[in-house]
């Protein structure tokens, strides 16, 4: 029997169209462009400067305070510059750019494929060994994994949640890693199992990847502690809330995290960064990512190198399909479109999604009717239309009054809205705008 | 029966009325008459009612001003409150980007919600530079007194001088901080840097042709110390600008903008003549 979160929710239509597609290694790219902001907190430093010479592995950006990661860089070569470079989102961040020679990787890194199930380390270790291969969260939100293993001591992990659910549309690396990688994602778990001291830890897979599930269920079957739940296919299952209620039944407070219910939630290409960094001493430097799209001939999913410019992946695949109208980093729910294709591939990029004009186009707006479509819709239990309202007249303590900070910007109210009113974009704005409030806000 | 009831509750109504009178200071209606009524907030205060109830329990009306009746308002309502008002020289929001449609090339399209704050909340802008005007129009939206429209021809909001109260809104409602108030000026004659692009020069450059590049020549030429430049970008600053126009010509991209002077005695327009020649 299938599990899934009680409130809102919708029914995308998956279209995983490269689900059979097994991962490729993307040739080298001439030219990387490592940003030193590609996770959520502080920017790292960097520690190289012109001239250079780094081989794979190396670290060129030192994490800067509690809540950030190391930087390594994913190729060899000579550091052309240390510039400020747009993201794909057009906003600038101080970039390490590499002109490629070679493919040299530090000593000390096993590239071989062996797997080495063995855990010899305790748990402060682990975390150390994440923290310093600069693993991050990536599902999307790239929040430093190291961080949410060392859980405040008033505070106690008892399960470990992993997101396999993959829920939105298009995507389709975090079903092939498990089936490539099944038996690393196991060990990457029991690993942040140790480091967490917990005994009991679920992968939550969405019913649609059978053979994902047939083959996860296989390989911890001598794991007694790992739990497979196959999951309702829903968007957003893959929301860190909505996961967990669907697995465990329980449900975060508003404005609170897992932990404060005593989950972690990490996501399957995690838990292999997670193995690699610490049985085999390889940093982040590699990312599968999805090259999808109705037209797209090719359907690819690559292991890219963390800095490859866009356009190097659009080139591999043939070129942009003749009627994409706009390039997307991600899922067609959750993702943004990328600004420039000369931009950087970063570590919380899941996908390369090439959207024609018919199915990006926004039609005409017309007046709310009140059908509360978006109500049924949030999956936080939110009123989308009334925040809109309010939104719109700036009422910016209504919109606190009512939650507004809750809103994970999953984008079902807009999918549902039949007056096609922008609820996503006045909810996005509206959030952050009471959050930084809320910030700043003295404490009593 | 009815006419003692109402007799009765007639009373006790004028008894209550007595007994909870509120007082009112009757200069408050007598300053907010003088109001302009638009409650545009350009005086920091929740309307004008409120403006006006401030400035008879204030005690010097010093901090107090409303920019849109300006210096004569302040001083009928000095008047009426027998103080003194200082006196302010008037100013008017002055957009500083020139980054329009064919001096900036767009490098993508937003299809999000017309709102300049939700697309600056979301990105770096339309064009290659992030600090230009994001041509949708929330000023004109904030505008009271009807003094902004978008200009369909360059894109670029445009300030009509005679409505243009100098409230303030459009600063306040710009999430690219690109208006700033400045001195009317002698018979309306402005000089301003037209741009607040903070890239390096070659960046900014390319991102638009109208862009400040931090050349610093500007600077140089100018005799009275006016012009600072501060991350790649020049200012001038208006109480010191003594309107010499010597920075204009200088300027390699004409960021500098200068309004309502006269045009330049033919001194280096000599083709101007041999046109007339030929025409006549």
């Amino acid at each position: 029997m299938s599990k899934t979160f009680s409130v809102g929710g919708i029914h995308p239509h998956d279209n995983k169209i490269s689900a059979n597609q097994a991962i490729e290694n993307l040739p080298l790219p001439a030219v990387a462009y490592i940003s030193m902001a590609q996770h959520i907190g502080a920017p790292a430093e960097p520690v190289v400067g012109k001239g250079d010479y780094v081989q794979v592995g190396q670290i060129i950006g030192k994490a800067s305070g509690f809540i950030s990661a190391n930087i390594h860089a994913s190729v060899s070569g000579v550091v052309k510059s240390v510039e400020p470079y747009p993201n794909p989102l057009g906003n600038k961040s101080m970039t390490v750019i590499i002109d490629v020679q070679g493919d040299e990787w530090m000593e000390g890194i096993d590239q071989s494929a062996e797997l080495v199930g063995d855990i010899n380390l305790s748990g402060p270790e682990i975390v150390k060994k994440i923290a310093e291969g600069g693993v991050v969260g990536l599902g999307g939100a790239t929040f430093p994994t190291h961080v949410k293993l060392s859980p405040p001591p008033d505070k106690k992990a008892e399960c470990l949640v992993l997101n396999g659910a993959e829920c939105e549309p298009f995507l389709t690396s975090d079903h092939r890693l498990m089936l490539e990688k099944g038996a690393e994602i196991v060990v990457g778990t029991q690993l942040m199992m140790r480091a967490l001291g917990v005994q009991k830890g679920y992968i939550g897979i969405e019913e649609n990847k059978p053979d994902a599930i047939r083959h996860l269920s296989k390989l911890v079957k001598q794991h007694s502690g790992i739990e497979i739940v196959s999951l309702k296919k829903r968007y957003p299952q893959g929301g860190e809330k909505q996961l967990i209620e669907a697995v465990v039944k329980r449900q975060v407070p508003s404005m609170g995290l897992p932990i404060d219910i005593g989950v972690v939630v990490q996501n399957v290409g995690t838990a292999l960064a997670v193995y690699e960094a610490v049985q085999k001493n390889k940093p982040l430097v590699e990312k599968v990512v999805t090259l999808t799209g109705r037209s797209l001939l090719n359907q690819r999913n690559f292991r890219v190198r963390i800095g490859a410019p866009l356009s190097e992946l659009i080139a591999a695949v043939g070129g942009l399909p003749e009627d994409t109208v706009k390039v997307v980093l991600g899922g067609p729910m959750m993702g943004e479109s990328a600004l420039h294709l000369e931009a950087p591939v970063l570590k919380g990029s899941s996908a390369v999604l090439f959207l024609s004009e018919q199915e990006t186009k926004r039609l005409p707006q017309s007046a709310c009717i009140r059908c509360s479509k978006c109500i049924e819709a949030c999956p936080m239990g939110l009123e989308p239309y009334l925040l809109y309202k309010y939104g719109l007249s700036n009422c910016v303590e209504e919109l606190e009054q009512n939650h507004v900070y809750d809103c994970m910007i999953c984008g079902c109210c807009m999918y549902t809205c039949p007056a096609y009113l922008p609820l996503l974009d006045m909810m996005r704005f509206s959030r952050n705008q009471v959050l930084a409030i809320m910030k700043n806000r003295p404490k009593n | 029966m009815l006419s003692v009831l109402g007799v009765f509750l007639a009373a006790v109504l004028y008894f209550v009325a007595q007994k909870f009178k509120v007082y009112e200071d009757p200069r408050i209606d007598e300053v907010g008459a003088v109001l302009p009524g638009g409650n545009c907030g350009g005086c920091g205060l929740p309307g004008c009612r409120a403006f006006a109830e401030c400035c008879v329990q204030a005690e010097s009306l010093d901090e107090l001003f409303c920019p849109v009746g300006g210096n004569a308002l302040m001083a009928s309502v000095a008047q009426i409150l027998g103080r003194t008002a200082v006196e302010k020289t008037p100013t008017l929001a002055v957009l500083r980007c020139g980054g329009s449609c064919e001096k900036r090339e767009s490098t993508n399209q937003y299809d999000g919600m017309a709102s300049c704050m939700v697309a600056a909340s979301l990105y770096g802008g339309s064009t290659a530079c992030r600090y230009g005007c994001l041509m949708l129009g929330d000023c004109v939206r904030v505008c009271t007194f009807g003094a902004l429209h978008m200009d369909s021809q360059t894109g670029l909001p445009v300030v009509d001088e005679p409505l243009c109260t100098g409230c303030g809104a459009c600063v306040k409602a710009c999430p690219k901080v690109l208006f700033e108030l400045r001195n009317v000026g002698p018979k309306g004659r402005r000089l301003y840097v037209n741009c607040q692009n903070k890239d390096k020069g070659a960046v900014a450059r390319k991102a638009c042709q109208a862009a400040c590049i931090g050349c610093g020549k500007c600077v140089k030429v100018c005799t009275f110390n006016a012009i600072a430049l501060e991350n790649n970008l020049a200012y001038i600053d208006f109480h010191t600008c003594k309107l010499c126009r010597k920075c204009v010509p200088e300027c390699p991209t004409g960021a500098i903008v200068e309004v309502n002077f006269p045009p330049k005695k033919a001194v280096d327009a000599t083709p101007q003549p041999i046109n007339h020649s030929v025409n006549s």
